[in-house]
């Protein structure tokens, strides 16, 4: 048997030497799918890390409160109240457990320096916003306590805006115009990246009272969009959100049968959010790259079988000399998963330069799972078998006489 | 070596019907024939006559209808398909009017095939290789494909790739057919040759009787019968 085996997988391999072409032609389909699927679950992979970091760079233990129901892309606000900045006060206070707290108004207003001018998301907030989402500095200084009482005219840009604005200048202590007022940059935040989230690095962070005494229009209101929120180090995240969410509903007179008008969630929350969306678009990826591997499977198939007619004779020949029924059976399946199996591993080296290259263009890190390079390559392995069977079993079954005589 | 006088073929009213029921038609009626070890038949016979459907029975390539094949001793009749590869891949050699090589291979891989059924070794199977190609004159031929090759040299290659196993009976299926005249007498001699020299039993159906002569008994068979049989004296070679 162990002879035989061998013996085919030599004679498979002399046959596949002899039409070079006409093989690399059949594994084409295996090597474009394997490639496909292996690409498509690395990158998604990568791209699920990537938002994980992300995620983490805001801080494990922040927790966030804003208006309306849910986070992400199916958070709804309309037409529900923001909170104050007695509710901020409150929850400091009356919740154990809050480490600091900080209010948060968001407003997009024009930003303008010399000749360049966009519209950025400008953030009013405390001194506590930095160290709550992990800000850190490039360079320059936060705003401090007496800026936020006095309501200097001063701001804290992020890198995306650095960039757009002042190129390759130093901003530090420059002026730039947001809404109405004229602002100093007096800090550069370091660079968090982008992925899943947005570009958190486009951003403007000035102290609240700034923002409503001097950006003019809306801003000017005493209302509190959103809070940030750390907790102590060792917190139980369930029984924070379910303290700050009754006091909430209390402040904000809600019925005990009605909804929620505001949402509270931590960060875990928005990892497993947007992590299960990410694993979601890497699943239908994959799968519309395993389609891609199954007809390359037929690919195979149609081949094998058109290359029984073709090599009738050759099959007469060898039953002639004295191969058994089995023996050509074998060979031709051999030869099939032969081809299936290198078609596999050419598919997995150049999903492993694909990735190489694409990994750093989004912007995404690259890390090689050795597990789906395995089940790509069995996944191959097994094509090769089912559906090398059918002409391998055709070719076993020919007479060796009518073969002989084919022309 | 074998004594000439003991059998190696006996066949025993032996008959081979093809199709069934109103369709059926007899190719061989009822042989009876007898070959001793190294001799050199030529079955001769009109087209249709069945000596094709002979040949197919006796090289084990098919089965027998009615009627009894002893080869050497062993009932082929009742061997099974796997038994029946068996017998070939150790008794018999084929050749045939097409050559019948594999394409795109080269001579020498060509000759190495029924090695590689035996689970020869590469080394072993390349040193017999190399010298039944010496054997039948093509030693510097050994890595020219079949299409770099005349007709008779190709004939060459297969008779090559059919003496390399050392079989005990050749079997050649209008081994001239596709060759001119002087070809033809090239690869008659060697047949003649290896037939005298190693002993090898030869059975050849041939239809031209130029070709005939060289063989020491000619069978002639006619609508599925012998239709006589005779032992003569060579004319040509020697």
């Amino acid at each position: 048997m162990l002879i035989m085996l061998t013996n085919a997988f030599l004679i498979a391999l002399r046959e596949i030497k002899r039409n070079l072409t006409r093989a690399f032609l059949t594994v084409l389909g295996i090597i474009i799918g394997v490639a496909a699927v292996v690409t498509m679950v690395t990158l998604g992979e990568g791209t699920t890390a990537a938002v994980k970091n992300q995620i983490s760079d805001l801080g494990s233990n922040l927790v966030m409160v804003r208006p309306g129901s849910g986070f992400g892309p199916r958070a709804s606000s309309a037409g529900v109240p923001n909170f104050t900045e007695s509710d901020v006060t409150a929850i400091a206070e009356q919740i154990s457990g809050v480490a600091a707290i900080a209010p948060v108004r968001t407003a997009s207003l024009s930003t303008i320096y010399l000749q360049e001018a966009r519209n950025t998301s400008i953030i009013g907030t405390t001194v506590d916003y930095f160290s709550i989402n992990k800000w850190s500095l490039a360079s320059g200084r936060f705003f401090t306590e007496a800026d936020a009482r006095t309501g200097e005219a001063v701001a804290v840009i992020g890198n995306t805006v650095k960039t757009e604005l002042f190129g390759s200048e130093d901003p530090i202590g420059k002026k730039i115009r947001v809404g109405q007022a004229s602002l100093q940059v007096i800090g550069l935040l370091k660079a968090k990246g982008q992925a899943g989230m947005g570009d958190q690095d486009d951003t403007i962070v000035v102290p609240l009272t700034t923002m409503q005494r001097r950006l003019g229009g809306r801003t000017s209101s005493r209302d509190v969009s959103q809070m940030s929120i750390s907790a102590e180090d060792d917190y139980n995240s369930d029984l924070l959100i379910s303290e700050i969410s009754s006091l909430l509903r209390q402040r904000r007179n809600i019925q005990s049968n009605q909804d929620d008008n505001f949402t509270v969630f931590d960060t875990r929350q928005i990892a497993e959010t947007l992590s299960s969306s990410t694993e979601l678009m890497t699943m239908l990826l994959s799968a519309v790259a395993g389609v891609s591997l199954l007809v390359g499977g037929i690919g195979i198939m149609n081949i094998m079988l058109v290359s029984v007619t073709e090599r009738t004779r050759e099959i007469g020949i060898r039953l002639a000399i004295g191969a058994t029924a089995k023996e050509v059976l074998w060979q031709f399946l051999v030869e099939a998963l032969t081809l299936s199996c290198v078609g596999g591993m050419i598919g997995i080296g150049l999903a492993l330069v694909f990735c190489q290259v694409l990994a750093p263009l989004i912007q995404i890190p690259f890390s090689f799972n050795l597990e789906i390079n395995l089940i790509a390559f069995a996944f191959s392995a097994i094509v090769g078998i089912v559906f090398g069977f059918a002409p391998a079993r055709r070719a076993s079954k020919l007479d060796p006489i009518d073969a002989l005589r084919h022309e | 070596m074998s004594t000439p006088t003991s059998t190696l073929i006996e066949l025993n009213n032996l008959t081979k019907t093809y199709g069934q029921g109103s369709a059926a038609f007899q190719a061989l009626k009822g042989i009876n024939l007898k070959i001793d070890k190294g001799e050199f038949v030529s079955i001769m016979g009109p087209s249709g006559s069945g000596k094709s459907t002979l040949m197919n029975l006796l090289g084990c390539l098919d089965r027998p209808t009615t009627g009894a094949y002893r080869y050497e001793g062993i009932a082929v009749e009742s061997l099974n398909s796997v038994q029946r590869s068996l017998l070939r891949r150790y008794a018999l050699g084929f050749i045939f009017q097409g050559f019948n090589l594999l394409a795109r291979t080269s001579a020498i891989e060509n000759v190495e095939l029924p090695l590689l059924y035996r689970g020869i070794k590469r080394a072993e199977r390349h040193e017999m290789a190399r010298r039944a190609l010496a054997q039948v004159g093509l030693p510097d031929k050994e890595r020219n494909t079949p299409a770099e090759l005349s007709g008779g040299q190709q004939q060459r290659v297969a008779i090559a790739r059919a003496i390399v196993t050392n079989p005990s009976t050749l079997f050649a299926d209008e081994p001239t057919g596709n060759l001119d005249s002087q070809t033809t007498c090239e690869i008659m001699e060697l047949l003649t040759q290896l037939n005298s020299e190693r002993g090898i039993t030869i059975l050849m159906v041939t239809h031209e009787d130029d070709v005939a002569q060289y063989a020491k008994r000619t069978v002639r068979v006619i609508d599925g019968l012998i239709d006589h049989d005779q032992t003569h004296h060579r004319i040509a070679a020697q």
